[in-house]
């Protein structure tokens, strides 16, 4: 188990790369530059090109517009088979006629190298994905967190430059999903290669990647720390889309200090980030808030009115949905160490937000 | 609703057999007994049915030319099949990786001859293949031959046109376990740096193997005992263990030989089905992921 790094990872730019299917836009002018041996996520609903661009990246799709980048070397000309990046497929995709042993070693053996170059690296990856003893059975003997391990064995074993994964969880149950991610991040950790990850799960992405690409509709919404684009979101989309949001809509009223004063149709003011740039004051705007950023008993008039629906405990947390005058529904979460009680429905509220800045506002296009 | 579908997942044994009587009825009424009049029919020393004894096993087995007819038409089973595979694969592999539009196309083309008569088609092959036939009357008016080639009554016409007759019994197992194989595993080959070849022969070929020895195996059985179109393509000159039988039959009336023909050909044939139904046992494991 005392694996050294196999290699420093090398860098991958995606420079400017747009592709479409005949008519329909798939990817619209992406521009990522990720550093050798970091975990960078692609993460979007279905259908916001992330496959597209991993598919792209391994070459298998050639893509309209711009570069690929892997190195020093533009790698667009290169099939994949000379690329030198190894997938794990949502499936895995291991060929269910050969051993374990034969699946680790097909890469190798179609590099030409030795028997004994392929034996020795079979048993050393075999080592790494803990699955030592393994090598004679059949994929189909295996159970699915196993079939993966020698999935990533098998992408491993040719030493390839990046690192490309495509929903590898998915098809894992919950609790195998965690151990599998730890599992990937350390394997990852100790090769040092540089690895993209499509995911379509938001907290898979946060948890394991060290940047963060947003993609929605076939553009990059933001790529950033998952801390930054959990705190700070460019964008309404990545707003709603990671971690959960109340819209509430509301009027500007002029600047205060970086943030912008917006006073709520709910009633009550709040200061919020303005990522867009700032808005003219009389502007309309939708706020972004985050449940755990409003806080439910604010003292005499402060804040807005609102009914509690319903309370939900959540262990941790405790949930409350709250109504505002407005008819819109607001969703409060609270820590539950402090003991704070859960509030019958009907009870009437005060609602404000836990701090300036927490909020984000928007420009309301509707 | 879910409670009888659970009642009936348990039953399921009692229930299969029973729907299965009607047809094993039918079987043992015109297939088993009539076989089992076929075997005593072969015991016969002559035609009178006097007399009992292996007479006409000897006969057939101590016979150059009755072996020679069995072996020509084993063989004849042989090249069908092969041509069969060849041609057939890779539109069976078109068939798998093309959208929904060119799929139902191919299919349509390949199902197509089975909507016309085999006797139809058959005598369609006369007229390309004959004298004055499409091929010969193209090649000369090319002027790559002088003289009309002889492809009808040959050897190289009876296979060609078998295997146009049937392509559709190969095509079809073909297609089916072709699809069934996973786009990803051929991406996976490529990307671990595997060229097209190698693809094909570790990856592609292996695991269409069910495929294959079900389309063999159907195509081999189908074209040994094609009637029709051994004799019309193949003529007089060209004897096959059908046309032999039935001359046997229907011609000398000597039916204990005839019997024995049969029985012979049925043994052989199915010695050919265990071993591809063998090789299919060994393969199937492929199939699966």
């Amino acid at each position: 188990m005392s694996s050294a790094p196999i290699h420093a990872g090398r860098s991958l730019v995606v420079d400017a790369v747009s592709h479409r299917f005949g008519p329909s836009t798939a990817l619209q002018d992406i521009n990522l530059d990720v550093k050798g041996g970091e975990l960078v996520a692609l993460l979007g609903p279905s259908g916001c090109g992330k496959t597209t661009l991993l598919r792209i990246i391994a070459g298998f799709i050639a893509q309209s517009e711009g570069r690929i980048v892997i190195g020093d070397d533009v790698v667009d000309a290169l099939p994949p088979a000379r690329r030198a990046v190894g997938i794990v497929f949502q499936n895995y995709a291991l060929f269910p006629h050969m051993t374990i042993a034969e699946n680790i070693a097909y890469g190798l053996a179609a590099r030409g190298a030795s028997r004994t170059v392929q034996k020795e690296t079979v048993a050393r990856m075999l080592d790494l994905v803990k699955l030592g003893g393994f090598g004679e059975r059949l994929p189909r003997q295996l159970s699915g967190g196993q079939q993966q391990r020698v999935a990533l064995a098998r992408a491993l074993a040719i030493e390839p430059s990046i690192l490309l994964l495509d929903e590898p969880f998915a098809a894992l149950d919950k609790n195998l999903r965690l151990d599998m991610q730890i599992e990937v991040k350390r394997l990852q950790r100790l090769s040092g290669i540089t690895t993209i990850l499509v995911t379509h799960d938001q907290e898979e992405a946060l948890s394991m990647a060290d940047r963060v690409a947003v993609l929605s509709h076939g553009r990059l919404e933001q790529f950033a720390t998952p801390t930054s684009i959990y705190d700070t979101p460019a964008t309404r989309f990545v707003n709603t889309f990671v971690g959960s949001a109340n819209e509430l809509g509301g009027t500007v009223l002029g600047t205060d200090g970086d943030f912008l004063r917006v006073r709520l149709d709910s009633g009550g003011d709040v200061s919020v980030r303005a990522p867009g740039g700032m808005l003219s004051e009389g502007s309309r705007v939708a706020v972004c808030l985050r449940p755990e950023h409003l806080r439910i008993d604010a003292p005499g008039e402060d804040g807005f009115a609102g009914v509690v629906e319903m309370a939900l405990p959540l262990g941790p947390t405790v949930v409350h949905e709250v109504r505002t005058g407005t008819g819109a529904a607001l969703k409060i979460s609270e820590p539950r160490s402090g003991g704070s009680l859960l509030r019958a429905a009907g009870t009437a509220v005060r609602i404000s937000t836990a701090g300036p800045g927490l909020a984000t506002a928007y420009p309301q296009t509707v | 609703m879910a409670a009888s579908g659970l009642r009936r997942s348990i039953d399921v044994s009692g229930y299969d057999l029973r729907l299965a009587m009607p047809l094993a009825g039918f079987f043992a009424a015109f297939f088993l007994a009539p076989l089992a009049v076929l075997v005593v029919l072969s015991f016969q020393t002559d035609t009178t049915g006097a007399h009992w004894g292996v007479t006409q096993y000897v006969q057939f087995l101590g016979d150059a030319f009755s072996l020679g007819v069995l072996a020509s038409t084993l063989w004849l089973g042989v090249k069908v099949t092969a041509v069969c595979l060849v041609f057939g694969w890779p539109v069976a592999w078109l068939h798998a990786r093309s959208g929904p539009t060119v799929k139902s196309l191919i299919m349509l083309i390949v199902l197509l001859p089975l909507l016309t008569s085999v006797v139809v088609r058959t005598f369609a092959w006369i007229v390309i293949l004959g004298r004055q036939g499409i091929v010969n009357a193209t090649l000369m008016s090319l002027g790559l031959v002088e003289a009309p080639l002889k492809l009808l009554y040959t050897d190289l016409g009876v296979v060609t046109a078998l295997a146009q007759v049937q392509m559709p019994l190969m095509v079809l197992p073909l297609a089916t376990a072709l699809s069934r194989i996973d786009p990803n595993l051929v991406a996976a080959s490529e990307v671990l740096g595997a060229g097209e070849w190698r693809t094909f022969a570790k990856v592609i070929l292996p695991l269409s193997l069910p495929g294959i020895v079900a389309g063999s195996m159907l195509t081999y059985a189908a074209s040994i005992t094609a009637f029709i179109t051994q004799s019309l393509i193949g003529g007089g000159q060209m004897l096959f263990m059908p046309m032999y039988l039935y001359q046997q039959a229907s011609t000398l009336q000597n039916w204990p030989f005839a019997a024995a023909i049969s029985i012979i050909f049925l043994i052989a044939v199915l010695a050919v089905v265990t071993v591809f139904n063998t090789l299919g046992r060994l393969s199937r494991g492929f199939a699966q992921g």
